[in-house]
């Protein structure tokens, strides 16, 4: 396979992750809720999608039990956040940490377990065209699956009244309160979505990129996919790119390490993380820019009433 | 038949009984007011009628029918609609977006432009659809408000404070609007506090107290001493305002030019006034028109002024902090209490430290018994019900925490005093303390700055009037040659007309 | 219908019952999860919650390990409060070890035998430099890019996870150490001395008591304290005081990287004093949730830092006696957590039921 268009295929397959991590945080955002607990999420749906389809041998069965599990402890978070007003980031935090017991906690029988051999997935035909063929038609089905979600979201939020809605929620949640609409409900449905894509990129990583099981195996792609959302300015098809870029940066270090690069390979290690706060930084430092597109009422408590 | 009639609606919050038995009887086609002042129930009223609150008891009759709103919605669909004072449209969002999520029926976002376009030609109310929100001034969000509101084809409307916000003469094409909607039928419950417009508006009008009903009238038929003796039981307080000699100038702005930093904000052109020692400075004018930005630069929030842009005593003190300030003798009153003026979860002492460091030694502890002592002293002075100086901020009514902050700041003796909005919200008695306690600052000497919504305020404490427009000021007026029209003219922005057209005159 | 409103002051009773009953219900999924794993849940509970504090040596290590945890968490109070969301403190710590852990490597292959009362507190200021610089990243970033100091400084953690092993499994590498990845054992002139004797127990534990009086003091009686708390409750309120938001940035988060960065010194000067890949053990984590049943309060933090210190030992003791998971201890921590912050929102709510009601939601 021609170079640039190997890296191109890992760089879709390593971000796609990321792409999920960045759009679900990103439609808790657009609500107004911050939801800081993304690495936890993905970790337990990891495992659970890890442990269902080791058991039952269905990849497909495994995604699905990764989103309800994302959503399950997206729920619990939403209920405290958004019900009993717990201060977001403080139980965000606190449910990455849970998030971290917990996953570590069910998967002590499975450390080290892989699945089968995954097999090569090609689009018939249209993997075989040059250059084209092997970057972009020969993924795992949930490449595409991310893609797909990226025009979904967009097309929800910016051609759809409830989409409007949303977004006007995230803005400012009491004018929508003295319309009558059911605030509190629409965050947590929010947050729900948020936790079950977040799920379907823990469950990527545990089914696809590793396919194996250890503690701690997302590696802070949540962390990363939150500042992903900061980069994309809350914007789907700017989240996907990113996640792309960020997957592309991933596989670069580990190219220059396989190769035996002289760069210790703490160093690559360190590469991500490193292009993470740099790229915090950059984007930030334009605060009238960021005020612009921030969704204003991100990580406020919204109490009814008051 | 009535439109809508209540009886005997009670409701019971924690702390107080926001309606006791309260009923209304409103014709259709009518113009009904409910008079009261701050606290006195009308919010409650409306919102159970509007559907926000359910009543602990009593009826309510639409149309003859008994009915029960159990929120917005329903109330939306019986044809009950209400234009809100804040909080009901999204900055970022459009006009015609807004009015969207603003409708229950499904249509498409051109329909409801269309209709917006309808509407707007009807009633006289200019918008366009297309404009984000953010981008209109006070006013026209309410125009925007109504227009959505009449989008419903309400039988009944409410208008909660609706002046507020607007100038002398777009209150007159607001009157025209809603005398125009009346005769075709529609009933509107105008909620208010200021008699002039009541009587010159409304058929009919209840008065209320501490939520109870204290009287149905015919307001033209009332002048406003007996609606007043409604309204807080007593005839409006009288202030004491002798001219004064005022002394040399304690506060100057010159030529202040501030390019706005938030999106949403106001640019400030070439900005120039003075207030001398022993005089009170009143800034009138619409908010949104650069109070904000201009309150910013005074207090020190917005440091980005030119040092001698703005001087004190001569000095310049343009890029000083807030403490360097006071230390000068410039202290300020800002208008929101809980977040900014005091921090609610914070006691009264605690809060005495965020502008009163005399109590913290040099090497930066803080003596405790002093700060307790402070706020005590404060507490007595100017008559603040509270659980003691350990009360936190929040504890308090809206009233008795501006007392404290208000105190806290004339307490000090400043030099110079710049205060915004000094009895937004507040009870009668205390807006009547308030303002004696400022005009008796003034007779000591003291140089006051007073921005403020309200016209009537302003009149009765100021010894000359400024107006800010648009980021810009007006010439100084001296309060005795000001008059509501001229001053509305001048909210406007037209100022400079009238000065071409004296100085043409003169010519 | 059940309704959640605000109560007119905040409950006392509730303040002080809060952490309590978070700790019982945890205890209670603690033995669902026994029974659910086929344990018995009284034995369980007894080695994981009482067992750590019943004799001297076992109390002599709930107090080692709660010593960095308390140094950490108060370092983190001050940020909390100020709002400051630092939670790098992992990051923070290991770069003490690498200060503190640096100098002391360096006298002891140079062969430089300084007198205790003069090579501790050197190799501690180290290990605060260290701390500190590293926060200093964060302060640096939030003040001049404004950038989320959330992401910023638990990215570092992984870039400090990082800098640990490129140091151990290179320069730092000993060379009589059979090719391991670590660092030669510290002089003797450079172990912290012990506290009580035959245990390991150290004097850090003093120090951490020391510093939690010292943050007391600092903030509920000092001005600056008093902006930095302001700061943290009310940001317009201290902008209109004139309170330095940047400065709270800057204090807050120097003084969390430097006790952090202390903590990272006193473990690697204390009970492990050596340099290994494996000094990254979730202290910086922990302390987090110590901050918060602390209350954000150095006393309650003192409490918490115990309690959380049985925790951990306990699951390391029901790992070695019944074979639990080692994570046990970090599934009931996180949940400790979660349930603390429900808990705490009964300080200033109440439920009520009534009959009328407001918008469904």
């Amino acid at each position: 396979m021609n170079e640039t268009a190997l890296l191109i295929n890992t760089a879709l397959a390593s971000g796609t992750t990321l792409a999920f991590a960045a759009l679900g945080l990103l439609v808790n955002e657009r609500a107004g809720v911050l939801n800081l607990g993304a690495e936890g999420m993905m970790l337990v749906a990891a495992v659970a999608g890890f442990a269902v389809a080791l058991t039952t041998g269905s990849d497909t069965l495994g995604f699905a039990a990764a989103a309800l599990a994302g959503a399950a402890l997206a729920a619990v978070f939403g209920l405290l956040v958004i019900f009993l007003n717990t201060n977001q980031y403080a139980t965000g935090l606190a449910l990455s940490l849970f998030g971290y017991g917990v996953s570590a906690f069910l998967g002590v029988s499975m450390v080290g377990r892989t699945l089968s051999a995954r097999e090569t997935h090609a689009v018939p035909v249209l993997s075989d065209l040059p250059f084209v063929g092997p970057a972009l038609f020969s993924h795992h089905p949930m490449v595409y699956v991310a893609m797909g979600l990226t025009v979904a979201i967009a097309w929800f939020l910016y051609r759809t009244r409830a989409g409007l809605l949303l977004r006007a929620i995230g803005e400012n949640p009491e004018p929508a309160h003295a319309l009558g609409y059911p605030v509190r409900l629409i965050r947590l449905a929010a947050v729900c979505v948020g936790g079950a894509l977040c799920g379907l990129a823990g469950a990527y990583v545990s089914l696809v990129t590793a396919p194996l099981w250890v503690e701690g195996l997302t590696a802070g792609r949540g962390w990363i996919a939150l500042a992903l959302t900061v980069f994309a300015t809350w914007r789907p098809a700017r989240a996907l790119l990113g996640a792309y870029l960020f997957g592309g940066v991933t596989v670069l270090q580990m190219n220059l390490q396989a190769q035996g690069v002289q760069i210790s390979s703490h160093l690559l290690t360190m590469m991500p993380y490193v292009a993470t706060v740099i790229v915090l930084a950059l984007i930030s430092r334009n605060v009238a820019f960021i005020r612009l597109n921030m969704p204003a009422s991100l990580g406020k408590p919204f109490r009814p009433g008051s | 038949m009535h439109r809508l009639e209540l009886e005997h609606i009670s409701k019971q919050y924690p702390a107080v009984k926001a309606n006791d038995r309260v009923s209304l009887r409103v014709k259709p086609g009518e113009i009904h007011a409910v008079l009261g002042e701050n606290g006195a129930g009308k919010s409650t009223l409306m919102k159970i009628i509007y559907g926000a609150v359910r009543p602990d008891e009593g009826t309510m009759r639409w149309n003859g029918e008994p009915v029960q709103v159990a929120n917005p919605a329903a109330a939306r669909a019986l044809g009950i609609s209400m234009v809100y004072q804040h909080f009901s449209l999204f900055d970022t969002l459009t006009v015609a977006e807004n009015v969207w999520l603003g409708l229950d029926r499904a249509w498409a976002l051109a329909d409801v432009t269309r209709r917006i376009g309808e509407v707007s030609a009807t009633y006289g109310l200019e918008v366009e659809p297309a404009r984000p929100v953010h981008s209109l001034s006070v006013g026209e969000r309410q125009r925007v408000e109504i227009i959505r509101a009449l989008l419903t084809d309400p039988q009944l409307l409410i208008l909660d404070e609706p002046t507020s916000v607007l100038t002398p003469q777009a209150v007159d094409k607001l009157f025209a609007t809603l005398r125009q909607l009346a005769e075709r039928g529609c009933s509107i419950l105008y909620i208010s506090h200021k008699l002039d417009e009541i009587r010159a508006l409304c058929h009919h009008c209840t008065v209320m107290r501490g939520g109870r009903v204290t009287g149905e009238v015919d307001p033209t038929q009332e002048t406003n001493a007996s609606l007043s003796r409604l309204m807080i039981g007593e005839e409006p307080p009288q202030l004491q305002h002798q001219p004064r000699e005022a002394g040399s100038v304690v506060l100057a702005v010159s030529a202040l030019d501030l390019p706005r930093q938030d999106p949403f904000g106001v640019d400030l052109h070439g900005l120039s006034l003075e207030v001398r020692a022993g005089e009170i400075l009143g800034v009138a004018g619409i908010s949104g028109n650069g109070q904000q930005e201009l309150l910013a630069a005074l207090s020190g929030e917005d440091l980005r002024a030119q040092p001698s842009a703005i001087t004190l005593a001569g000095l310049p003190v343009g890029r000083d902090s807030p403490r360097r300030r006071r230390n000068a003798g410039l202290h300020f009153v800002p208008e929101e209490r809980l977040g900014r003026g005091a921090v609610p979860t914070l006691t009264l002492a605690a809060n005495t430290l965020l502008t009163r460091t005399e109590t913290v030694n040099p090497q930066g502890w803080v003596r405790t018994a002093a700060v307790r002592g402070l706020a005590e002293r404060i507490i007595q002075r100017f008559q603040v019900k509270a659980g003691g100086p350990q009360a936190p901020a929040k504890s308090l009514s809206g009233g008795n925490l501006q007392k404290f902050i208000v105190g806290r700041e004339i307490d000090a003796s400043p030099t110079c005093l710049v205060i915004s909005q000094p009895t937004w919200g507040v009870d009668v008695g205390a807006a009547a303390l308030i303002r004696r306690e400022l005009l008796a600052l003034r007779d000591a000497g003291c140089a006051i700055l007073v921005v403020s919504e309200e016209l009537d305020e302003l009149f009765e404490i100021s010894d000359r009037l400024v107006v800010i427009a648009r980021g810009r000021l007006s010439p100084a007026l001296p309060v005795a040659e000001a008059t509501v029209e001229r001053i509305g003219a001048w909210m406007s922005g037209l100022w400079t007309t009238e000065v071409a057209g004296d100085a043409h005159a003169a010519a | 219908m059940l309704r959640l409103e605000a109560r007119p002051v905040p409950s006392q009773a509730m303040a002080l019952a809060s952490p309590i009953i978070a700790l019982v219900l945890t205890a209670a999924v603690a033995a669902l999860i026994l029974v659910g794993i086929g344990k018995d849940p009284v034995s369980g509970l007894q080695i994981i919650f009482l067992e750590p504090l019943s004799n001297r040596r076992q109390i002599s290590e709930v107090l080692l390990k709660a010593t960095p945890l308390i140094v950490i968490a108060v370092g983190l109070a001050v940020c909390y409060r100020a709002n400051v969301w630092n939670i790098g403190a992992e990051g923070q710590f290991l770069m003490g070890c690498v200060g503190g852990g640096g100098l002391a490597l360096w006298l002891t292959t140079q062969g430089i035998v300084l007198p205790k009362l003069v090579g501790i507190p050197l190799v501690l200021v180290a290990g605060m430099l260290g701390g500190l610089l590293w926060a200093a990243v964060v302060a640096l970033l939030r003040d001049r890019f404004n950038a989320n100091e959330i992401l910023v400084s638990l990215m570092l953690v992984y870039v400090a996870q990082q800098v640990v092993n490129a140091l151990v499994f290179g320069p730092w590498k000993d060379p009589k150490g059979f090719n391991m990845p670590q660092t030669a054992l510290f002089h003797a002139s450079l172990h912290l001395p012990p506290l009580l004797e035959r245990t390991r127990l150290h004097i850090g534990f003093v120090i951490s008591l020391v510093l939690a009086v010292l943050a007391m003091l600092f903030l509920f009686r000092t001005f600056r304290g008093f902006q930095l708390q302001v700061g943290g409750l009310a940001p317009a309120a201290a902008r209109y005081a004139g309170f330095s938001a940047r400065g709270a940035v800057w204090t807050s988060l120097l003084l969390s990287g430097a006790l952090a960065g202390m903590a990272g010194a006193m473990e690697v000067a204390g009970p492990i004093r050596q340099v290994t890949p494996y000094l990254s053990t979730g202290l910086g984590f922990t302390a987090i949730i110590v901050c918060f049943v602390g209350r954000l309060h150095p006393l309650g933090i003192v409490a918490g830092g115990v309690l959380l210190s049985v925790m951990l030992i306990g699951g390391e003791l029901a790992q070695s006696r019944l074979g639990l998971p080692n994570a046990m201890a970090s599934v009931l921590q996180g949940l400790l957590l979660l349930i603390l912050l429900a808990c705490d929102t009964f300080i200033d709510q109440r439920l009520r039921w009534s009959r009328s009601t407001g918008p469904a939601a």
